[in-house]
């Protein structure tokens, strides 16, 4: 009777450590060049190795400029760092998916590129610098954000010294509503059981909703787990997983592809398995969701008004007790992040945005997940799109999700942005304000100039 | 390294739920290749924007202990968050709540993370808000946090109090010790031969 997270936890525990942890081996890790540069330094600076080279990938994500990648960098910083990444991976015979203005390469967000290439399996555990690592538990992998001082230990040993986990199994039922997203769901869970409801648990998601959503929707669920202070969140691997993984680069293929499959299938939670926690939602009470304060708790459906005393957020927000978040008028419009910049993302809020056209005021960027991905969606025409209705068509990165490159909020500027938090100064200015919504919702936004009901713009097509 | 059975000095009392690590230390200072200065930035953007902010006020200058409320170090897995805070002199934090990743790179770090119930967390606060020059003990031993007159139980995960207190807080040389076991499981894995 247990859980996928059991039996992956007991597959790669190597041993009970003196301090009473589990030694827990790592089947993948990734790599980015903001939270590395310091545990390279440290395993040169003790002479270690790194015994399984092979089982770390990197890539530069965080601060790379989205209008060229042309290098050298023109922020000295951006560019040392990279070099700094090249220069550490090249030492210990890591593979690079670097930038490059070609952007014919695989470069692109760390959890973007993973799933991407197949190198994000069910049953690894996978283990990155980076808290949105849980987006990779859509496979049916464990994974979960660490520290640089974890990150050394992982190159030093390919191993972690952890805790177990608590796992609660969140059932999401029903169909959702047209103008209703994974963004949506995820939202409405975190608004449900609070940024610290999940501290100690991983997030099973299971029901089916979930069991209806593509591979990219389980990703933009499994993302924000730890939004809601869960370290890991995961979807169980089933035939939508196998048929995702199915011919991808670093997949198995011939006869391994039928035995990994085989593997995959016997990790899945089984149907009696016991959890710690157990929590229903349904579906169709979901709606439109927008971020109103400064934590991705912080939430109303859009038709709601916001009901709050925290005065903190109110005042940073420029929000009232009581008043809507729809027709807050927004300055910036982002599609991108590994929550939200996938290609389905891009193609559904391009549907939308086919024929219509950005407010006037209103700086809109689309910032696809990774090159792949940009070539895919130029292949589909999603650029020409976005750039006849006004938006600015980028380069693979983080970008504006928290804006370690030049792309910006400026003063108290407004964003409607896809990305997943809205704390205080997240996006690169320390008055700046975060909304957070589905692509589809900022696209609306983006035209409509303000918040808006995406349902409303949808009849209008429709009708 | 050696071990940490109790930490003392004097504390900075820090209120607010759900302090992000993005507040903590904001993403232009993890532009760089060493944790060096970081420091300098602990806060920064709150710093500014609130003259009386508890890390502007010279009084709780040298302290080195930290109260804060719940979901201290939710956010980001960034290291930056605690390394700035050691280096600015925190040697301990007690608080509600912590994130895990937050708690777990500090507790590497040697920075133990005691949570404590609320109304202990207010007393101490309030405590340190009227007299700043207490000296608090902090025992990571049994968890007893003093403070002049008052007495708090704190909680460490076991794991972590044990590994303070025997000295096996770096996790590194503990990984690569019996090396061969690691190299077993990975052998066991069916993806690891490729299926
Ligand atoms: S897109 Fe945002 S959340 Fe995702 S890895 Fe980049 S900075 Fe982090």
């Amino acid at each position: 009777m247990p859980t996928l997270f059991e039996k992956v936890w007991n597959a790669h525990a190597v041993r009970t450590l003196p301090s009473g942890q589990t030694q827990l081996f790592v089947g993948l890790h990734l790599v980015h060049e903001v939270t590395s540069p310091q545990a390279f330094d440290m395993i040169r600076q003790h002479g270690w190795g790194v015994p399984y080279p092979q089982r770390t990938f990197a890539t530069v994500d965080h601060i790379v400029p989205t209008s060229s990648q042309k290098r050298p960098f023109l922020d000295v910083i951006a560019e040392e760092m990279t070099t700094a990444l090249e220069r550490n991976c090249q030492q210990y015979g890591i593979q690079l998916f670097a930038p490059g203005d070609d952007l014919a390469g695989n470069q692109g967000i760390v959890h973007v590129i993973g799933p991407e290439m197949g190198l994000t399996q069910p049953g690894m555990t996978i283990a990155c610098g980076d808290s949105h690592t849980s987006t990779h538990g859509a496979l049916g992998a464990i994974a979960f954000g660490i520290g640089t001082s974890q990150v050394r230990d992982v190159l030093a040993s390919q191993s972690l010294a952890m805790d177990p986990l608590k796992v609660r199994r969140i059932d999401v039922n029903g169909t959702l509503k047209p103008g209703v997203y994974a963004k949506d769901v995820i939202l409405t869970i975190i608004r449900r059981l609070g940024v610290n409801g999940g501290v100690g648990y991983a997030y099973e998601y299971g029901g089916t909703t979930i069991d209806n959503m593509s591979i990219d929707e389980r990703m933009t669920v499994c993302n924000m787990s730890v939004e809601g202070g869960a370290r890991a969140g995961y979807v169980n691997p089933d035939e939508k997983t196998f048929a995702y993984l199915k011919g991808r680069q670093y997949a198995p293929q011939g006869d391994a592809w039928d035995r990994a499959v085989a593997w995959w299938t016997s990790l899945a939670s089984d149907a009696d398995a016991t959890y710690d926690d157990h929590v229903v939602i349904d579906a169709a009470t979901i709606e439109p969701t927008v971020t109103w304060g400064i934590n991705p708790a912080q939430s109303v459906g859009v038709s709601e008004a916001i009901a709050t005393k925290d005065e903190e957020a109110l005042t940073y927000m420029g929000f009232a007790d009581g008043q809507k978040v729809a027709g807050t008028r927004i300055d910036v419009a982002f599609i991108g992040s590994c929550t939200n910049g996938r290609l389905s993302d891009l193609a559904e809020a391009a549907k939308f945005v086919q024929g219509r056209h950005v407010a006037s005021h209103v700086k809109a960027l689309v910032v696809p997940g990774s090159q792949e991905i940009s070539r895919k969606a130029e292949a589909m025409g999603l650029d020409k799109i976005f750039t006849a209705a006004g938006f600015e068509w980028r380069g693979a990165g983080c970008s504006m999700c928290l804006a370690m490159n030049p792309d910006k909020l400026v003063g108290n500027q407004i964003s409607a942005s896809s990305s997943n938090r809205n704390f205080k100064g997240r996006q690169g200015s320390p008055t700046g304000r975060t909304l957070l919504m589905s692509p589809v919702m900022v696209a609306a936004a983006a035209i409509a100039g303000e918040v808006t009901d995406v349902r409303e713009m949808l009849e209008e097509v429709h009708a | 390294m050696a071990s940490i059975t109790a930490i003392s000095g004097r504390a900075l009392p820090l209120r607010g739920n759900e302090l992000d690590t993005d507040r903590i230390m904001p993403a232009r200072f993890l532009k760089a290749v060493t944790f060096d200065g970081l420091e300098h930035h602990v806060f920064e953007d709150d710093r500014k924007g609130n003259p009386n902010h508890p890390f502007n006020n010279a009084t709780y200058n040298g302290s080195a202990i930290l109260v804060v409320n719940e979901n201290f170090g939710c956010g980001s897995s960034r290291e930056h968050a605690p390394q700035g805070l050691l280096r600015w002199g925190i040697k301990a934090i007690v608080g509600e709540s912590f994130s895990e990743i937050f708690r777990g790179n500090s507790a590497v770090l040697g920075m133990p993370c005691f949570t404590a119930d609320k109304a202990s967390i207010e007393a101490l606060q309030a405590l340190l808000e009227k007299a700043p020059d207490t000296v608090v003990d902090a025992r990571v031993d049994t968890g007893v946090i003093t403070a002049g007159s008052l007495k708090v139980q704190g909680n460490l995960p076991a794991g972590v109090r044990d590994a303070f207190v025997t000295d096996k807080w770096n996790p590194t040389s503990m990984l690569l010790a019996d090396y061969d076991t690691v190299h077993a499981t990975a052998s066991t894995l069916p993806y690891v031969a490729g299926f």
